[in-house]
């Protein structure tokens, strides 16, 4: 009955469907320890369920084997792991500096009323979900939009409609 | 040693210190909320900055945080320089702005790190005026109040949890301003060491709910030094007390036992002696009841019922020296028993045997902090010395210090000591019946049967010297874990070997022996620790070591065959329910003429009883305990006792007619001369005479109120202050309250410092030991070994379980299985209800699941319990909890023997009771 | 004039597969780097003068040589590339990455040759999922081709390279917060010391590079350090990604000689100010930089001259205020975007910048007192740099307090006029 102590790394998983497991698995290969995969598998049940839920908190921790505790410590620390549900897609307004700087308010203003949803809302189709974001890196197409990885650049009121249009089922 | 020059100062320090340390070391008030003496620095809060000069001609200087400052010979600084007090004034201010305004009701309020450090660094006046960011708090189980409000985010709470602890189910969450401490959901705090957050953090986010339930302000508190009751490690507690109630436990600092902290059951264990259950008056049998009544007519019952007949003594290891001792007086050294079952009494004897005669060190607790291998033979350390545990934790740091050492990063700098270390630790070795909770930070661990674990120690024995018995038929397995243990234990400079009586095996005792005395015969520094059960274990295998043969059975043979009808029986502190089977005891008090029964609390013995004595608890008495590492210790009534209740030394004392002892110092005296063993006793503490500038010692704060009002309700005279002839600490605030011995320093406080955090001043280095010495007098050490006693040579035979019946192995509950605290509210919504724990496969052979129930029968009873299932159990063996309330009657003496059990239904249920008791 | 970080990157131009990219000249200075030892390819690096493009500009070399080196050196060694850039108002490495990935791979795999790492990532925001695509991509070619995994080139020398999606947090740039998140950890920074070249990376000795920097690691070992030397404007080595954002003609990135004035930045690759905008003030380097003013504009953009004028060359992507916009509301959005990313972990930051929020939003409504403006003016000096646990909250003093040196009479207004003047 000797055990020696972390010789397997991870643990059953609950709810993870094989895929989100697969991919876990894939970094846990180059990481010292299973925390570091803290991070990416928050990312991976996020990718596949468009949020991390309590429950998914815990099926990570299981099967990474560190506390819940941990794990969510992790992930309300990081801006982009989503701890409450979301829209299928999700509309990140840019209202950092160079945005601001180039009256970015207009274009937040028109996606509110386009979408009739507030930040932090969803819409009632729960299609979309808006929410202001950090500088994206494109500032030089100020104003800018992103929705979910598309990156909407040289954004204008009038622009607006068409890209909710676009996104729309 | 290097100087350095503060404020225009010279002083001579220790180059090894961070300048926070340095500072406080030299008793300059400087503010910190994230250092810790025990955790070191991460320099989170920023309060601690003070100003750094080049050289005497910078006049500017430059400003650093004095905690993640290491000295350099000739460094220039100023605590004083107004640009840091600004600074360190606006830090304050800025923490502020989110803290409520609620110290009124905060229950913190009077001992809040918060307070003196913010009255410390001058902040008056605070011009923020917008919103504070709020927080829901979690419940945190039974034991600690949430109030994240109060939060200043110093981080300590988390870094003593999962840093220091170890445990994980706490952790920061957020971040920026919006930054939370506490679980991923609601629950009980996991960790067996939750009660320290209580002082770690710095305000009221973390409060004791059982002091909540009856809460006073600390200088409302009246305080002793006393000694935690809950195991045999011998904390140093501080308990308060007001209006006859105790209201809560914490921490006294001892250099050498707890250093800050305590176990949870130490800290919220201590209810019981508030309990409904509690014998207030004596009582007389009269007819099927017993009846109250008062001391005189008590006396003259004691008289009568013993009159013309033998009298037989049964002592207890859970009470005092000396009240263990005014009973071997009064029945006569031949008369007493040591109220243990032979085969716990052949367990300690043997763990005294081992102690007086070992030439390994007695590992204290700061030196098993210090191992840098550690082998636990046997012992679930966590849940039977909680304490000791938590020092195991700090010893597997030191290959990470060592590490640290080497980069020449300081042991201060706890954040970069951990990120090189990562997860490396020294090696621990956990060797135990069942798995732990200790077993994740071990190098590695086995589960066996406690004959087959004292084999593998008898191995490990021999693997280091030849000359230790050798031990055939090992399998390959096992001999490749005694090759890797004993040549880890043997390449280390500081090996310590823990072992003890948890697996109520003396061989497992012997074993860790043979280890101990192997490693010191070539390392002068290899340690020994043995764990005992209870608070006095150790003291009372001393005062019978003469007679060990004199224990319980004994008394009960004794009683049963040669004077049954003829003997009046004395018991002290003892349910005999809870050490012998029903039956004995039973058969024991029917042959008794009469039972005269001293203790605290109603129980199955008191209920035989012909005459019970009601004896005051710790809280209202004092005395000498010897803890596991043969350290005596002082213990005193934290407030007097009421009514008829008295001590159990007073009650015995009284009892008998041929001595005239009027004070414990009489007694601690004569049962000093009584054996070489206990000569050191007397100088445990100060005796009742001791004298500071013709002061006694006050109990109380300077500013303890209402004591002209406390009894207004029965009379609107002033009362008189309760007298203390016992000791040199008076029930009043008149008297001293400073520059005590520590044996006699009640609670911690000094000007300007009102929380714990005033042990600073108190240390003759930053979490060195107590100015004028650690309190307790240890009556053990390899220097005073006397003949070294040969190898242990008695090898068990290889226990193959399942081949008759199941092998019934103990488990331990932190929570539950002790006595005194499973009294306590608090701790009995953390304890288990009974169970019986078997492996998976075995569960599944006898078709049942964790849902299931099992009829277990032993030769002392049978019950029905719930399953656990518990994998790491080797196959054929039966854990049964230890000391559960509902397991009456399952005595240490069943364990190592065999059970047979049987799947059955679920028991019928009565409403209250949720679970299968005992039969 | 040379842009060899900027050869292969072009408007609309994908970027080079492995072949196109070798055709150019790619991974000679790989072989170069692998044909002497370490210790000659750092002194290469040492010798160009390369000074970190992540902002404080601090020698590349030099940083190297701190690396513990030797046969009973720990190992693994790990070298990290930080993409991280979520610094407000900057986006060059954005357009290294997805515009030529082979080139920072390249000068990862000679980076680590020279410091003796055999682990890489590379750090990515979590919007550049381009740039992350395209890395994987150049690195499965790499693998492919001996570039990457074991005796690269029959060298003998092992390199893994991962890419590491953040997950949202501007603290991550900052190298010790980076290492702590990619142990998957929340990331607060670190103490130093130890520095992470000593004790980093799951305590292992470990380099974090900005981008740009490593971009330029396969130019100076391809072209030697003369070379690279003589591309910068006197004392300054190498070229430069700047670039400006806001109310100019032709916003953008430009690889340029490193020292170049300011005002070419603005006028003549910014193309000047939009119509009916003038220029009232600029951050030179990031959302984290002193404001500077038009009596600036003659300023060589490198790292001394800029912090002589009181500032710092930070990122080297400016960030222009027109005369339209107001300076108080400029500088509550950068404040709200610094107190949204602080940590938490150290007190004047986690607690300083939301009264500094809440003060600069009250003034900027028209509510503000005098007495508020001195207590906001006392701010930056409790948040400078020494003050906190790293530079997250000096940096974002940064603003506010050059603000209230050259726009003072803005911020009165807000309180004489009880309203934002701008509207
Ligand atoms: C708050 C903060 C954010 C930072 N963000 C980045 C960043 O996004 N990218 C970067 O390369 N460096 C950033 N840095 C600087 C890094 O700490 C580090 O100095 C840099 O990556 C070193 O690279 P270099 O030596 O190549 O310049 C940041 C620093 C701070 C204090
Ligand atoms: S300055 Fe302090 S709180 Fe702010 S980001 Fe740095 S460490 Fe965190
Ligand atoms: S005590 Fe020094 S920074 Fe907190």
């Amino acid at each position: 009955m000797t055990q020696v102590i972390s010789s397997d790394r991870v643990g059953p998983g609950g709810i993870l469907s094989p895929q989100e497991i697969e991919e876990i698995n894939a970094d846990l290969s180059h990481y010292e320890d299973n925390q570091a995969v803290c991070i990416d598998a928050l990312k991976i049940v996020q990718k596949h369920r468009g949020w991390v839920s309590d429950e998914c908190v815990e099926a990570i921790a299981d099967y990474l084997k560190i506390s819940a505790a941990a794990v969510e410590g992790v992930a309300t620390f990081y801006n982009l792991i989503y701890r409450e549900p979301v829209g299928k897609k999700v509309i990140r307004v840019c209202d950092s500096v160079s945005c601001w700087v180039m009256g970015y308010e207009t274009v937040r203003d028109r996606l509110k009323s386009e979408l009739g949803i507030e930040y932090g809302e969803t819409t009632a189709d729960g299609e979309f979900t808006l929410l202001p974001g950090p500088c994206m890196g494109a500032c030089d197409h100020a104003p800018v939009v992103m929705v979910d990885n598309d990156l909407h650049e040289d954004v204008d009121e009038s622009k607006v409609k068409a890209i909710v249009e676009h996104y729309k089922p | 040693m290097p100087t350095i020059v503060i404020d225009g100062e010279p002083y001579d320090v220790d180059g090894d210190k961070n300048l926070l340390e340095t500072c406080l070391q030299l008793d300059k008030d400087l503010p910190y909320f994230c250092w810790h003496p025990a955790m070191g620095s991460v320099g989170s809060c920023r309060q601690c900055a003070v100003t750094q000069y080049q050289d005497e001609n910078d006049e500017r200087g430059r400003m650093v945080m004095s905690c993640m400052t290491p000295i350099t010979d000739g460094m220039i600084v100023s605590l004083k320089d107004e640009a840091t007090q600004e600074f360190r004034d606006s830090c304050i201010e800025t923490v502020m702005t989110n803290h409520p305004h609620d110290c009124p009701v905060c229950e913190e309020g009077g001992e809040c790190h918060l307070q003196d450090m913010t009255n410390m660094s001058g902040h008056t006046q605070r011009v923020y005026q917008g919103p504070k960011r709020t927080h829901r708090n979690q419940d945190l189980g039974p034991f600690i109040n949430h109030e994240m409000n109060r939060c200043i985010a110093c981080y300590r709470c988390v870094r003593y949890y999962q840093d220091y602890v170890g445990d994980t189910d706490l952790q920061a969450q957020g971040s920026g301003a919006k930054v939370f401490f506490g679980r991923h959901k609601d629950g009980a705090l996991e960790s067996e060491f939750s009660g320290n957050l209580v002082e770690v953090c710095p305000t009221g986010v973390f409060t004791d709910k059982t002091f909540s339930k009856h809460f006073v302000r600390k200088w409302d508190l009246q305080s002793a030094p006393s000694v935690c009751m809950h195991c045999a490690i011998g904390c140093n507690t501080s308990p308060g007390e007001r209006n006859g109630t105790l209201r809560r436990i914490v921490n006294r600092y001892n250099g050498d036992v707890n250093g800050y902290f305590l176990c949870d059951r130490g800290r919220f264990g201590y209810d019981f002696v508030n309990d409904q259950r509690r014998l207030a008056e004596p009582l007389v049998q009269q007819g099927d009841s017993l009846d109250s009544t008062d001391r005189d007519d008590a006396l003259a019952q004691y008289a009568n019922l013993s009159a013309d007949c033998e009298v037989i003594g049964i002592g207890s290891p859970r009470a005092s020296l000396e009240a263990n001792f005014a009973l071997q007086q009064l029945v006569g050294e031949d008369n007493f028993y040591s109220g243990l079952a032979s085969s716990e009494q052949a367990l300690h004897q043997t763990s005294l045997t081992v102690l007086e005669s070992t030439s390994a060190l007695i590992a204290s607790l700061r030196q098993v902090e210090q191992a840098d291998a550690v082998l636990v033979l046997g012992e679930d350390i966590l849940n039977t010395a909680p304490r000791l545990a938590l020092a195991v934790k700090q010893a597997t740091k030191n290959l990470g210090l060592n590490m640290a050492a080497d980069a020449r990063i300081p042991s201060w700098q706890a954040a970069a000591v951990k990120n090189l270390a990562q997860n490396q630790r020294s090696p621990l070795f956990m060797l135990t019946p069942a798995a732990t909770r200790m077993d994740s930070i071990a190098q590695s661990c086995h589960n066996d049967v406690p004959a087959n674990l004292a084999r593998l120690g008898m191995a490990i024995a021999n693997a280091i010297d030849g000359g230790a018995p050798g031990v055939n038929d090992l399998d390959d397995q096992e001999k490749e874990l005694v090759a890797v243990i004993a040549e880890t234990l043997k390449g280390a400079s500081k090996p310590l070997v823990i072992s003890g009586s948890g697996c109520f095996d003396v061989a497992v005792v012997q074993a860790a022996a043979n280890i101990s005395r192997a490693l010191a015969a070539e390392n002068d520094k290899a340690a020994i620790h043995l764990v005992l059960p209870e608070v006095n274990s150790l003291g009372l295998a001393m005062l019978c070591s003469k007679k060990p043969e004199a224990d319980l059975n004994a008394a009960m043979k004794r009683t049963v065959d040669q004077v049954n009808g003829q003997a009046a029986v004395v018991v002290l502190e003892n349910d005999l329910y809870r050490r012998a089977g029903k039956g004995l005891v039973d058969d024991f008090f029917d042959a008794a003429q009469s039972v005269v029964v001293i203790d605290s609390f109603h129980n199955d013995t008191t209920a035989r009883a012909q005459l019970a004595l009601p004896a005051a608890t710790f809280a209202e008495s004092e005395g000498t305990m010897v803890s596991s590492e043969a350290r005596a210790q002082r213990y005193f009534a934290v407030h007097n006792t009421e009514g008829y209740v008295a001590s159990s030394w007073k009650w015995l004392a009284e009892l008998n007619k041929s001595v005239s002892w009027t004070h414990l110092d009489q007694l601690t005296a004569a049962c000093a001369n009584s054996s070489p063993l206990l000569a050191g006793i007397t100088l445990a503490a100060p005796d009742r005479e001791f004298r500071l500038n013709d002061q006694k010692v006050a109990r109380q704060s300077h500013r303890y109120s209402g004591r002209g009002s406390a009894t207004a309700h029965i009379s609107v005279n002033e009362t008189r202050v309760a007298q203390d002839d016992e000791s040199a600490l008076a029930f009043s605030m008149e008297g001293r309250q400073s520059n005590l011995p520590p044996a006699l320093q009640p609670g911690i406080w000094s000007p300007g410092w009102n929380s714990n955090e005033a042990i600073n001043k108190f240390q003759d280095e930053i979490g060195g030991h107590l100015k004028g010495g650690d309190p307790g007098i240890r009556l053990l050490d390899k220097a005073t070994a006397g003949t070294q006693s040969g190898w242990f040579d008695s090898i068990p035979q290889k226990s193959m379980p399942g081949s008759q019946g199941y092998r019934l192995v103990p488990l331990h509950h932190i929570f539950g299985s002790e006595e005194f605290s499973s009294g306590s509210n608090a701790i009995a919504q953390r304890s288990p209800k009974p169970y019986a724990a078997l492996c998976a496969a075995d569960a599944s052979a006898l078709e049942v699941d964790q849902q299931g129930w099992l009829k277990v029968e032993l030769n002392s009873g049978q019950w029905t319990l719930s399953v656990a299932v518990d994998d790491s159990l080797p196959r054929g063996v039966l854990g049964l909890p230890s000391g559960l309330t509902g397991l009456g009657g399952l005595q240490g003496a069943a364990y190592g023997g065999s059970a047979s059990i049987s799947k059955t239904q679920s028991p019928v249920i009565a409403s209250d009771q949720t679970s299968g008791g005992g039969e | 004039m040379e842009t060899p970080l900027t050869q292969n990157i072009g408007p609309g131009k994908a970027p080079p597969n492995l072949a196109q990219y070798q055709a150019n000249g790619g991974y000679e200075g790989l072989r170069n780097a692998l044909n002497v030892s370490p210790e000659a390819a750092m002194d290469v690096v040492k010798e160009s003068n390369l000074s970190g493009r992540g902002g404080a500009g601090f020698p590349t070399g030099l940083k190297w040589s701190f690396v513990p080196s030797g046969e009973n050196s720990p190992t693994p060694k790990y070298l990290v590339a930080n993409g991280d850039e979520m610094e407000p108002g900057t986006f060059k490495d954005r357009l290294l990455v997805e515009g030529d990935p082979h080139q920072l791979i390249e000068g990862m795999i000679i980076s680590a040759y020279a410091i003796g790492a055999s682990v890489g990532f590379i750090f990515l925001r979590c919007e550049y999922v381009l740039a992350a695509e395209r890395c994987e991509k150049a690195i499965a070619e790499c693998l492919e081709n001996n570039l990457l995994g074991k005796d690269i080139l029959g060298s003998g020398f092992d390199f893994e390279l991962y890419v590491h999606g953040s997950a949202g947090r501007y603290i991550c740039g900052e190298e010790t917060a980076l290492i702590n998140s990619l142990e998957g950890r929340r990331a607060n920074p670190r103490a130093k010391p130890p520095f992470p070249q000593v004790s980093g990376l799951w305590g292992k000795p470990t380099v974090v590079n900005n981008v740009e920097t490593l971009c330029n690691v396969p130019h100076i070992l391809r072209n030697g350090a003369e070379w690279y030397q003589n591309l910068g404007i006197g004392a300054d080595s190498g070229t430069k990604l700047y670039g400006a954002s806001g109310r100019v003609k032709t916003p953008g990135t430009w690889e340029l000689p490193l020292g170049v004035p300011v005002r070419d930045l603005i006028e003549k690759h910014g193309g000047g100010m939009q119509d009916g905008y003038k220029m009232k003030g600029f951050l030179p380097g990031g959302g984290s930089t002193d404001f500077l003013t038009g009596e600036h504009l003659d300023l060589p953009m490198n790292y001394e001259s800029i912090g002589k004028a009181g500032s710092r060359m930070g990122t080297g992507q400016l960030i222009i205020m027109d005369d339209q916009v107001c300076p108080v509301g400029m500088v509550l959005n950068l404040i709200q975007f610094f107190a949204q990313e602080s940590c938490g972990w150290c007190t004047p930051c986690r607690d300083g910048l939301p009264q500094i929020q809440h003060l600069l939003e009250k003034l900027e409504r028209g509510e503000g007192s005098w007495e508020e403006l001195e207590t906001l003016a006392e701010f930056p000096r409790f948040l400078g740099p020494g003050n906190t646990f790293c530079a997250l909250a000096p940096g974002a003093v940064e603003p506010l307090q050059s603000a209230l040196k050259y726009f003072k009479d803005d911020f009165d207004n807000h309180i004489k006029q009880k309203c934002c003047p701008y509207g």
